[in-house]
């Protein structure tokens, strides 16, 4: 199934919660209001002729003139060999998105990787640690505003320019 | 009267530093620290090709039984708060060879903002190994070049050669 197909699909089963479909990316998504991410996302999963049975990937990206945050879904089916990319914004200054690890669970450590980078928290995750930083690191470094801090438990990470 | 060369030929003579050194230097066992890719050099160093084994040199997975440490790899911060613990653990006369560019300085990811830049901001270092990631022959000279800083240690004295001040 091609991605406008499965627009359509989303459309006529969620409608207002379905944006519109950029098909003309490599890789064609669809955004998704926060509110319904998981009954999408547990919708492509169940029917029969969908059956995303695989997430990829799901990542963040900050988009600080835009002022949001957008998670992005790649999702997989193994069965029909078809793909599509999800997109949900939340606002910058409070992202908060309901997780989709009881639909996947592989979505657990990927949203511990984004709240650890981005700060995205996630509704209803059973275990939204950091999952790369060390638990008492101060920010989230992927964040377009992240002012790295001058030291580190006594390290200092300031640098000497190495031009001079 | 001089000692040496008069007694018979089965008898060798030495200072007693001399002696303490040549049997520490003989048996320098290092910690397996591999963090990233110089692992992988780390490993085929101590494989059949290179066989620092013939140096004496052994590697253990303990820092307790341990009288060197390769950091080989990439340190993060993170990580670095850990190296600083195991380093603490083994016991003195304790050596650390910093090996490969990340160790070094930090490397290629110095500027990225979990990585220490440079094993020296956390732990003395006594030989840097330039390289990314340095051969096996590279690692092989720097445990070389350690071993002839034990041999000018004095212990008798209780003293650390000046260059091992770092």
């Amino acid at each position: 199934m091609d991605a406008a197909a499965i627009h359509q699909r989303l459309k006529a089963r969620f409608e207002d919660h379905v944006g519109d479909c950029d098909t003309a990316a490599k890789d064609p998504s669809i955004m998704v209001s926060p509110a319904a991410i998981v009954l999408v996302c547990q919708f492509l999963k169940d029917e029969p002729d969908l059956a995303f049975d695989a997430l990829s990937n799901e990542s963040g990206v900050d988009y600080k003139a835009k002022n949001v945050i957008e998670v992005v879904y790649h999702l997989y089916s193994y069965g029909h060999r078809h793909s599509i990319v999800l997109k949900v914004d939340a606002p910058r200054d409070n992202p908060v998105i309901p997780t989709v690890e009881h639909v996947w669970k592989a979505a657990n450590w990927l949203e511990r990787e984004i709240y650890d980078l981005l700060g995205v928290t996630f509704e209803g995750h059973t275990d939204l640690r950091r999952l790369l930083l060390p638990e008492d690191w101060v920010g989230h470094p992927l964040r377009k505003d992240y002012v790295e801090p001058e030291e580190y438990h006594g390290i200092s990470t300031r640098r000497e320019s190495l031009l001079k | 009267m001089s000692l040496i060369n008069t007694l018979p030929e089965m008898v060798i003579t030495t200072k007693a530093d001399q002696f303490l050194n040549w049997t520490r230097k003989s048996s320098v066992w290092w910690m397996l620290f591999g963090l990233a890719c110089c692992a992988i050099e780390m490993m085929q160093t101590q494989g059949p090709r290179a066989d620092v084994d013939r140096f004496g040199t052994a590697p253990r997975a303990a820092p307790r039984q341990s009288d060197l440490m390769i950091v080989a790899g990439t340190l993060t911060l993170k990580m670095a708060l850990r190296t600083k613990l195991l380093y603490e653990q083994m016991p003195e006369p304790r050596y650390v060879i910093s090996m490969g560019s990340c160790a070094n300085c930090g490397g290629l990811f110095q500027l990225a903002y979990s990585v220490c830049d440079g094993v020296d901001k956390v732990i003395p270092v006594d030989v840097y190994i330039p390289g990314c990631p340095p051969r096996p022959e590279a690692l092989t000279e720097g445990i070389l070049k350690l071993q002839e800083k034990m041999m000018h240690e004095k212990w008798l004295v209780r003293r650390r050669a000046e260059s091992a001040a770092a």
